[in-house]
């Protein structure tokens, strides 16, 4: 028998991806063998490093394009910067659980790598061109979410948070490989752009292909999961609240990030024939996201839960990039995601400042008159307030005249419209809880506990929030070069 | 012939995966899982995939299926409680919808496929064996053999933080009762 040829594969492509994940495994074994209990810190900023390194070694890769093992992964510019976007948002992550998990008593070294883990499968949904692959992507990053999130073990809350999405995960996993399977049966393919070149290869009617449209349907579905679009929301708040709070605030702005990069790819690479499909239903959850997540954070009187509504209805917004799926939508996306971000790992960032062990201090009452007592806290998570409503000049303002103005353009009018009112809506809670820290007189005395991690997070999420939104043009250009080639 | 072993098949399969949902208790659910098993691995064999047909029965009929029941039994949760469902209008609805969905699985099924069958549905000769989908693990689908790899590690590593932790904490528990306890008895 003739021994098996491996295929030339080309590593470069794939550069960051094997950084972060080898970084990830060896740094596992350093923190079990060399790293003392009493000194798990070193293991986060390890981590930090490794992130660092993966952020330098994705630098000369800006110029170079190509996909390798049998097209599976593809590198372009689009994949480089959502692997920085990735890269920044981990950073931020591990920054803010640095005092947090021994100040909760849930201080161990496995946390770290698994934080790389899971912006290792992000990157590898960034870059993935085969159904196949997405679909472990996504399950490994839903893997290591599912560790995350039940991370704080004794706590019955954490825990009740990992079993439930654990259990709705894998209910969505079970969706996606149906999905593929239904497509593969359609089209003969798993691989992105082979589908679209069967499908565009003949002209057929769409709604003859009910293999081709039960397969994009359940995609939609695990996707609708993922992103927490409405009506797969419900575990949302229940979980992010339940998780230790970096977790939640890892979940609320990266899974996102990186299902709808990945979406955005599937939809404009393998269907773009099928949109007269996508686009109605993808405009429906989103209008209706929006409305159920701005109204759902409107009687949240818990901060943690108010933000988890919130990212419910800001994956809305950024969905409206998605599917105008042209030019400017993928540019909108972009920007959204990064200004976002920041954004929201800010505000998380104060809500674990406010966090006691032990007893939540999550409460809208805990802010109230906190800026005679914090007043670095209180202007921070004013500017946070702001951007998430989309108040000028945050960054929060110019990623919404973004993606309005896109899927205005898209032919989305009333889309955009309905993403106006919602804002509006919006500003009423935002603004209820800076209305709180500047006028009210201080309730119960929280002792905010400030270190140099979360100080630090704080002051560059906010300061990064209010230069994009006064300089935007810097981040206008990159993500005007990192444009994903759309079969349209 | 074909068609006749299918037919039987597909039946047994179904059966198998409507009694183990029914069932109410755990360890007749898991035979009938074992049973859906079965016929799958039959149905694996009719597509020409003897070796499929063989890690279905030993990886799932055997491995796996010996440690559901080994759990089950280990925990003694055979019975479910016949607690009062807390939710009473969610049965009806998700009977309901569920019928829907398979109404609109069958008319997906019924309606013939204008494409023709896509490229490669011939079967090879050596489709299906075991050098074949080596050869195919890797070069084709290398990467997702690794990815695979990967996840499997992180799954371990997952079992080995959420036990250690627990036992560990427990331990720093118990120290900590033991220690007020003592305080108490000095104080009497």
């Amino acid at each position: 028998m003739e021994p098996i040829q491996i295929p030339p594969v080309d590593l470069t492509l794939i550069a960051p991806l094997l950084t972060i994940t080898a970084w990830a495994i060896v740094l596992l074994l350093v923190d079990a063998f060399l790293i003392p209990d009493e000194r798990k810190k070193l293991t986060g900023y390890l981590a930090l490093a490794g992130l660092a390194v993966t952020a330098l070694v994705a630098v000369p890769l800006w110029n170079v394009d190509g996909s390798t093992f049998s097209d599976m992964v593809v590198l372009d510019r689009y994949s480089l910067t959502l692997t920085w976007l990735f890269l920044l948002i981990g950073g931020l992550t591990i920054a803010m659980a640095l005092e947090y998990l021994p100040r909760h008593g849930i201080e161990q070294g496995e946390f770290y790598p698994l934080i790389l883990f899971a912006v290792a499968s992000m990157i590898l949904l960034a870059q993935a061109t085969d159904l196949i692959v997405i679909f472990l992507g996504i399950e490994l990053l839903s893997l290591t979410l599912y560790i995350l999130t039940g991370f704080a073990y004794p706590r019955v809350t954490s825990e009740e948070a990992g079993m439930k999405y654990l259990i709705m995960g894998a209910f969505a996993a079970g969706f996606f490989a149906y999905g593929i399977a239904l497509i593969y049966g359609a089209t003969g393919s798993t691989n992105l752009a082979a589908i679209n070149a069967y499908l565009a290869a003949e002209p057929f009617v769409l709604s003859e292909q009910v293999l081709l449209l039960a397969g994009v349907g359940l995609l939609l579905i695990t996707f609708g999961f993922k992103i927490a679009l409405v009506p797969f929301h419900m575990w949302t708040p229940d979980v992010y609240e339940g998780a230790p709070t970096p977790v939640a605030a890892f979940m609320s702005v990266g899974t996102k990030a990186a299902a709808l990069a990945v979406l955005l790819r599937i939809l404009g690479s393998a269907f773009p024939l099928a949109y007269e499909f996508w686009l109605p239903v993808l405009s429906v959850l989103a209008a209706v996201t929006m409305l159920v997540g701005n109204l759902g954070a409107l009687t949240q009187t818990n901060v943690k839960r108010m933000l988890a509504y919130s990212s419910i209805s800001h994956a809305g917004y950024v969905l409206l990039g998605v599917i105008v799926a042209t030019e400017r939508g993928v540019e909108a996306f972009l920007f959204y995601m990064l200004a976002y971000a920041l954004t929201n790992l800010g505000a998380f960032a104060v809500v674990i400042a406010l966090e006691q062990r032990s007893e939540s201090a999550w409460s809208l009452d805990d802010f109230s008159g906190l800026f005679q007592r914090q007043p670095f806290l209180a202007i921070a998570m004013a500017i946070f307030m702001f951007s998430l409503a989309g108040v000028p000049p945050t960054a929060g303002f110019i990623a919404k005249f973004y993606v309005f103005t896109a899927a205005y353009e898209g032919g989305l009018g009333w889309l955009a419209l309905i993403g106006l009112l919602t804002s509006a809506i919006a500003v009423y809670f935002y603004l209820r809880v800076v209305l709180r820290m500047f006028t009210r007189d201080p309730g119960r005395p929280v002792e905010p506990a400030m270190d140099r991690g979360l100080h630090l997070n704080i002051t560059l999420a906010a300061g990064l929030t209010l230069l994009i939104g006064l300089l935007p043009m810097p981040v206008v250009n990159l993500v005007e070069r990192s444009l994903v080639a759309l079969g349209l | 012939m074909d068609t006749l072993i299918f037919i039987i098949t597909a039946a047994i399969a179904l059966i198998g995966a409507v009694a183990m949902v029914v069932a109410r208790n755990a360890i007749h659910s898991a035979l009938f899982l074992l049973l859906n098993f079965g016929a799958v691995a039959v149905l694996f064999l009719l597509l020409y995939s003897p070796f499929l047909f063989a890690i279905q029965l030993t990886v799932y009929a055997g491995a796996i299926m010996v440690l559901f029941l080994f759990v089950v039994m280990l925990l003694g949760a055979e019975r479910i409680e016949d607690a009062p469902d807390q939710i009473a209008w969610q049965r009806p609805l998700g009977i309901g919808l569920g019928v829907v969905l398979m109404l609109v699985a069958m008319a997906t099924a019924l309606r013939a496929s204008a494409f023709a069958p896509p490229p490669g549905g011939e079967a090879l000769a050596t489709f299906g064996d075991p050098a074949a989908l080596a050869a195919l693990l890797f070069t084709h689908y290398l990467l997702p053999f690794q990815i695979t790899g990967i996840i499997l590690l992180v799954a371990v590593i997952g079992v080995v933080v959420l036990n250690q932790r627990g036992r560990h904490r427990s331990e720093e528990a118990g120290r900590e009762d033991a220690r007020t306890r003592r305080r108490e008895d000095a104080r009497r």
